[in-house]
């Protein structure tokens, strides 16, 4: 474990992803403290310029509203969005893919050629009319995003769990009597795991671009305050007021960004045979 | 210095490691020279820096490793002070090498004429015409088969033998003046092995080139070498003719590597035991389906066809064959690690073949297995002790019973109770396989199978793994199935030996019948190409006791 740290922190990029992913989720924890108020309230004069009044560093709208709050409130739809859905895709992912690789044959079949059915639908498309058919609501943003993210998590573990199945400590496992569901949990799984958490950690930095995008297009959640509504709602002021649409771009930016470089740093800790090699 | 011959001379070469790694060089302090017309033989374990002095000739060492320190001349020119332009042009041109993996020394997506050839195109020889001509008359010299149509052969339709063929013809293309073999036959079978080593006392004879021959086994250095220099951890122990080495070894570390080399025992255990059969196959088969896609015909290939034989308790039975000859096939096949496509397996009178995996596991523990890979075989994630105990409490014992079981086991194998607690990265390949060992005799079996389980060692691990898989089965009426491709090890622990070849058994009968009076031609070849059969190795028969 320590060594891992020590792998890590020396990646200058994936400390400094680490440190943006810090700092965003304090804000996006801290939202309610920051700004008790609902940040689609008028709170100020409309289309104030960024960096003028220190009540407003980041300027208003058009509306009136506060941007520096409806970033710190959007950080928390972007973060829980990016972090549930992966969760859930990850765990399905997981079950679809061992059972392949674990089983092959005929179930492995089966189970590849469903996730192929997904994987042929270009994800955003689907993603858009899971939403437009359930109503755009936080459950089914995220629903539709679980169902576009899964199948890469399950082709993934699937050839972890082929390769892994042919190692001689598995066969071994086998040859003194271990139950498959045991050998599943206690030999294959956490010998995959390394990979499993790199590829989180980019599919979270997916799943919150792919949130901005349906925000953006108008199938968010009315209720919560996002960067992609933010952006999307901003479109026709681009020449009034550019502020509007830059800073929830730059926070998309920056956080997707910092969960790409975390991913990678990861990368290099958890497989550091593989940086070795690349230099 | 300069007497006329030395081709190439090696003074006071020093290689520091980075820090951090087990010793402060990879080489310290060698010197030694290789004569034009001499084949120079390096042996070492794995470890002992002997690759890494046949890298530094050729400036092959990766960028961390610097030599500090020493020359490495060749024809009075420093190489190691040369600058990389001077460097490439002596590469392939005087100086030549050929790798251990032939699999991954050509390149897959290029024909081996033209891979042949390009070592001329490179050096500017041989123009237009002729290069095509040299490379046919190189396929012809290193003895591939049907020299025209192999030019525009890619890599994969070859055997190992032939790719290696291949490597040593473009080695030789432009007549080096000294040949580098880095484990050149280590990754084929003992019959072509036999070819390659003919063929480079041959090619070496003939163009009176400089070789030096890099190689971890006695054997074949007492079938090659004329000079052999000993290595070990970074250090050049002893030097001297294959005489006065191999059988007057005067280094401490020689002697016991020599020691160790695998040799039939004297004591042939006659008495043949008369308990019945613990094991007994009948009539085994195993087939493999190659699909040939929607156009192409199936294919089957027999890995197993028709093999009986039979195992009594206390008895190891050896089983020899080359690479596809269906041992490891059949090893696979008693454990179900794979179904069967016929005949029986009868486990005290039981047949065991046609239970399901459901039925069989609660009687897993009668049959156990120690693996190949001592590095595959242990999974890093879990410690020692939980790797051992797991059998036991999947076969249904508390964790605290199996735990006090796995420590006198590992007392057992010769290892310290302090390693249970340890993760597998923190022991060497040795100490694996013991783990290994102690994992299988946990389950308290009956019947061992031990597939290639000492072929991944070193020979003086090797050496005591085996002691310790004897005196294991003596202690406790073990039947042993010994899995192996090496001939000499077999030799050495079996009590009877089963020849394969092709998913047949050719020849069965005991060790000193297959050695000394083999029947079959197949087994005559494969005897006849065990390297260095006509060295026997100083101190045999006694018993050698070594630390472990």
């Amino acid at each position: 474990m320590q060594g891992l740290l020590k792998r890590y922190m020396r990646n200058y990029g994936a400390v400094f992803g680490l440190i943006i992913i810090i700092v965003v989720s304090i804000m996006a924890l801290a939202a309610p403290l920051l700004y008790e108020n609902s940040p689609w309230m008028m709170v100020a004069a409309p289309l104030i310029p960024p960096f003028t009044e220190v009540a407003y560093p980041f300027g208003t709208d058009m509306l009136g509203r506060d941007i520096t709050a409806g970033l710190v409130w959007g950080a928390r739809v972007s973060l829980m969005i990016g972090l549930v859905s992966t969760i859930i895709a990850l765990i399905f992912g997981i079950i679809v893919g061992a059972a392949a690789g674990f089983y092959g044959g005929s179930i492995d079949d089966a189970l590849m050629r469903f996730t192929e059915f997904f994987q042929t639908i270009p994800q955003l498309a689907l993603a858009v009319v899971i939403v437009a058919v359930l109503g755009p609501s936080i459950y089914s943003i995220m629903g539709a995003i679980m169902a576009v993210s899964w199948p890469p998590a399950a082709r993934l573990v699937r050839s972890e769990f082929m390769t892994l199945k042919q190692r001689e400590f598995v066969q071994a496992a086998i040859v003194i009597g271990q139950k498959p569901a045991r050998i599943v949990w206690s030999q294959i799984l956490p010998n995959a795991m390394s990979p499993i958490i790199v590829s989180a950690s980019f599919m979270v930095a997916t799943a919150i671009l792919t949130e901005s995008a349906l925000s953006f297009l108008g199938l968010g959640d009315r209720n919560m305050m996002s960067w992609g509504f933010m952006i999307g709602a901003s479109r026709t002021m681009i020449r009034q007021a550019w502020w509007m649409s830059v800073w929830p771009g730059v926070a998309i930016l920056l956080t997707v960004l910092a969960i790409n470089l975390i991913g990678e740093g990861l990368n290099d800790a958890l497989n550091p045979q593989l940086r070795k090699r690349g230099e | 210095m300069d007497q006329p011959g030395i081709l190439l001379s090696i003074r006071n070469l020093t290689v520091p490691l980075p820090s951090g790694g087990d010793r402060p060089y990879a080489v310290q302090d060698i010197s030694f020279d290789i004569h034009a017309g001499e084949i120079l033989c390096i042996v070492g374990e794995s470890g002992s820096g002997k690759s890494m002095s046949a890298n530094a000739i050729m400036g092959l060492l990766p960028d961390y490793l610097k030599p500090t320190n020493g020359q490495i001349l060749f024809r009075d020119t420093d190489l190691l002070q040369q600058p990389e332009s001077v460097l490439q042009k002596i590469r392939g041109k005087d100086i030549s090498m050929i790798f251990q993996e032939p699999l991954s020394a050509l390149n897959p997506l290029m024909t081996v004429g033209k891979q042949v050839s390009e070592v001329m195109q490179v050096h500017n020889e041989y123009p237009g015409e002729q290069r095509r001509r040299r490379v046919i008359d190189l396929f012809n010299f290193v003895g591939l088969p049907d020299p025209e149509s192999l030019y525009d052969v890619h890599p994969f339709r070859l055997s190992g033998g032939q790719r290696q063929r291949v490597m040593i013809a473009i080695a030789l293309a432009l007549e080096p003046a000294l040949l580098i073999a880095d484990e050149p036959t280590t990754a084929l079978d003992v019959t072509t092995q036999a070819q390659i080593l003919a063929l480079i006392a041959r090619i070496q004879k003939e163009k009176g080139m400089g070789v030096m021959f890099v190689t971890h086994d006695f054997g074949v250095v007492a079938e090659i070498a004329h000079r052999v220099a000993v290595m070990e951890k970074g250090i050049l122990v002893e030097q001297g003719t294959v005489d006065q080495v191999l059988n007057f070894p005067s280094h401490p570390y020689t002697k016991r590597l020599i020691a160790a080399v695998p040799r039939r025992r004297f004591d042939e255990s006659a008495q043949a035991s008369t308990a019945p059969p613990v094991l007994e196959i009948r009539d085994l088969k195993k087939t493999y389906m190659l699909s040939g896609g929607w156009l192409g015909k199936k294919r089957a290939i027999k890995a197993v066809d028709g093999v009986s034989f039979s195992v009594r308790s206390g008895e190891t039975l050896g089983i020899v064959g080359e690479s596809g000859s269906g041992k490891s096939t059949i090893g696979k096949c008693l454990l179900k690690l794979i179904n069967i496509d016929g005949g029986q397996m009868l486990f005290k009178g039981k047949d065991i073949a046609p239970l399901t995996e459901n039925e069989f596991r609660p009687m897993r523990n009668n049959l156990q297995m120690i693996f190949q890979d001592p590095f595959a075989s242990l999974n890093p994630r879990h410690t020692i002790g939980k790797s051992i105990s797991d059998g036991p409490v999947a076969g249904g014992k508390t964790r605290a019973a199996a735990n006090i079981r796995t420590r006198e086991l590992l007392e057992l194998v010769g290892l310290d109770a302090s390693s249970f607690d340890r993760y597998p990265n923190q022991f060497s390949g040795g100490q694996r396989q013991r783990v290994g060992i102690a994992r299988a005799l946990a389950m308290e079996p009956q019947i061992l199978v031990a597939d290639e389980s000492v072929s991944a060692l070193d020979v003086s691990v090797q050496a005591q793994v085996l002691e310790l898989l004897q005196s294991l089965q003596e202690k406790l009426q073990i039947a042993l199935i010994f899995i192996t491709h090496d001939l000499r090890v077999a030799a050495q622990i079996c009590n009877k030996v089963i020849v394969m070849h092709k998913g047949r058994i050719v020849e069965y009968g005991s060790p000193s019948q297959i050695f000394d009076a083999p029947q079959t031609p197949y087994t005559q070849s494969l005897v006849a190409a065990v390297p260095g059969k006509q060295w026997i190795p100083p101190g045999s028969g006694q018993q050698v006791s070594m630390p472990s």
